[in-house]
């Protein structure tokens, strides 16, 4: 090939741009011709030359860092947005877990203290039907149990009115549950007698969740129901029929 | 000897570059994102070890450096923005050159650099023959960096940008091809033209008047 052919392809061997082959053999050709090589250096050295000149601008540190700052705005907010969300939902996750392990333990708590009560009411409802003398007052005026109590117990509570129903009071008793005191009532219904307690709720010491209206427990083998009202703590046990404990206490509930 | 092919560069520095298996120097060099590496890297991490050279090029072409700034704040929004359609396959560097290009172009500075325009042929002006003092010993005798640098801010648009993405930007034909959307034939007779142009600008002014070759032989060629 004669030098002609080599120089016009000279920039594109400077360039690298030439196929392996063709590259190896201008390198062989450079070695043997001056005039290639005479043409070749100065078009290297405006190449350096140019590369050098050429890295002239620099951003500046403040648009760079804008730059780095709105760049990283999107992943990383996504990213951090990302991690807050684990974050959160971690730490919904703890707290409902606590929330349930601790409501957990204090429902269990409860239920046993709750089976304890009513277990405490049970005993006092079977002895005081037990005892020969089941009630201190023995009365079916209302108004002669209700006043007997003046003085013996920290508060005082309303007894309904029984006629037109199927109760009848028979008499009253002072009682204790958990050293707290308390009203114990004894009615009739159909030759069944059923208890009713009255004890101030703060001074039992509930557990909050108690409820407004707890069932019967399977371990009392008796129909119970009780309420808050006033901030008192009715109970209402017997070996009545479910129906006429209900009954019973929405007369009660009727003039607390 | 002389040539220095590019495999033997090493254009970005290996630091700014992810190590691993999967994404390496190579993805910002002349290799093409695959769809694997796409899947693995957020596009900041693409378009950020370009930064610095996206900058140079901008101000390169702007002259100015407020302008600068502006357009590489555009192209990185724009860039950003088209992510989602950037093709595995493609190559990420000329992709986000090509945008930078296109914005500046469509900018004031750049509609009124581009006024005029090359006549890309193959046919060029003869080379003159070889002369005692060329233009690169006049050059490295003075040490004139700023002299050089005055030259390249004088070309032409359409000479400048390829000068320096071919030997600055160390890009390679097809590189080059897919920034400016040019055919690889009409990169190598532009380039070729550039430096001579170059080369001429820097020739002292007794030799100027005996070269035939001109700096802005417009057409209304598109760019």
């Amino acid at each position: 090939m004669v030098c002609e052919s080599w120089k016009e392809k000279l920039d594109n061997y400077l360039d690298g741009e030439l196929p392996e082959a063709e590259m190896r053999s201008f390198d062989a050709h450079l070695r043997a011709c001056p005039s290639c090589t005479a043409d070749a250096l100065p078009r290297v050295q405006m190449k350096r030359a140019i590369q050098f000149a050429g890295k002239r601008f620099t951003p500046t540190p403040d648009f760079r860092r804008k730059m780095q700052q709105s760049m990283a705005t999107k992943p990383k907010r996504s990213f951090r947005l990302g991690w807050m969300s684990l974050a959160a939902v971690a730490v919904i996750l703890v707290v409902a877990a606590l929330t349930t392990t601790y409501m957990r333990t204090r429902s269990a708590e409860a239920a046993a203290y709750r089976e304890h009560v009513f277990s405490e009411v049970a005993d006092l409802h079977v002895a005081t039907l037990a005892s020969s003398s089941p009630v201190d007052v023995l009365s079916t005026d209302r108004h002669t149990v209700k006043p007997w109590f003046q003085g013996k117990i920290p508060f005082a509570f309303n007894l309904p009115e029984l006629q037109n129903s199927e109760f009848s009071l028979l008499g009253g008793r002072m009682t204790y549950l958990g050293q707290a005191p308390g009203a114990h009532l004894i009615y009739d219904v159909r030759k069944h007698h059923i208890s009713v307690l009255i004890f101030q709720e703060r001074s039992l010491n509930l557990p909050s969740i108690w409820g407004e209206n707890t069932s019967s427990p399977k371990s009392v083998p008796f129909n119970v129901e009780t309420w808050s009202q006033d901030g008192l703590r009715f109970f209402i046990m017997g070996d009545a029929s479910a129906a006429d404990i209900d009954n019973l206490a929405k007369l009660f509930k009727a003039v607390a | 000897m002389f040539y220095s092919a590019r495999p033997q560069l090493d254009p970005v520095p290996k630091e700014t570059c992810f190590s691993g298996n999967k994404f390496s120097l190579a993805l910002f060099y002349d290799v093409v994102v695959s769809e694997e590496d796409l899947q693995l890297v957020s596009f900041e991490e693409l378009a950020m070890p370009l930064f610095d050279q996206l900058y140079n090029f901008a101000q390169w072409l702007t002259q100015n450096r407020d302008e600068a700034e502006d357009l590489v704040q555009e192209t990185y929004a724009k860039a950003l923005k088209g992510f989602s359609s950037f093709r595995s396959g493609t190559n990420f560097r000329a992709w986000i050159y090509r945008i930078l290009r296109n914005t500046f172009l469509t900018s004031r500075t750049g509609l009124k650099a581009t006024m005029t325009v090359p006549l890309d042929t193959e046919e060029g002006a003869p080379e003159l023959a070889i002369e005692r003092d060329t233009p690169e010993t006049l050059l490295f005798e003075r040490s004139s960096r700023e002299r050089l640098e005055r030259a390249i801010d004088q070309l032409p648009v359409y000479f400048r940008e390829i000068l320096l993405l071919c030997d600055v930007e160390e890009m390679s034909y097809q590189e080059i091809s897919e920034t400016l959307a040019l055919p690889i034939g009409t990169v190598m007779s532009r380039l070729s033209r550039a430096r001579r142009t170059l080369r001429d600008s820097l020739r002292p002014q007794a030799q100027q008047g005996l070269s035939a070759s001109s700096p802005a032989k417009g057409t209304d060629h598109g760019l």
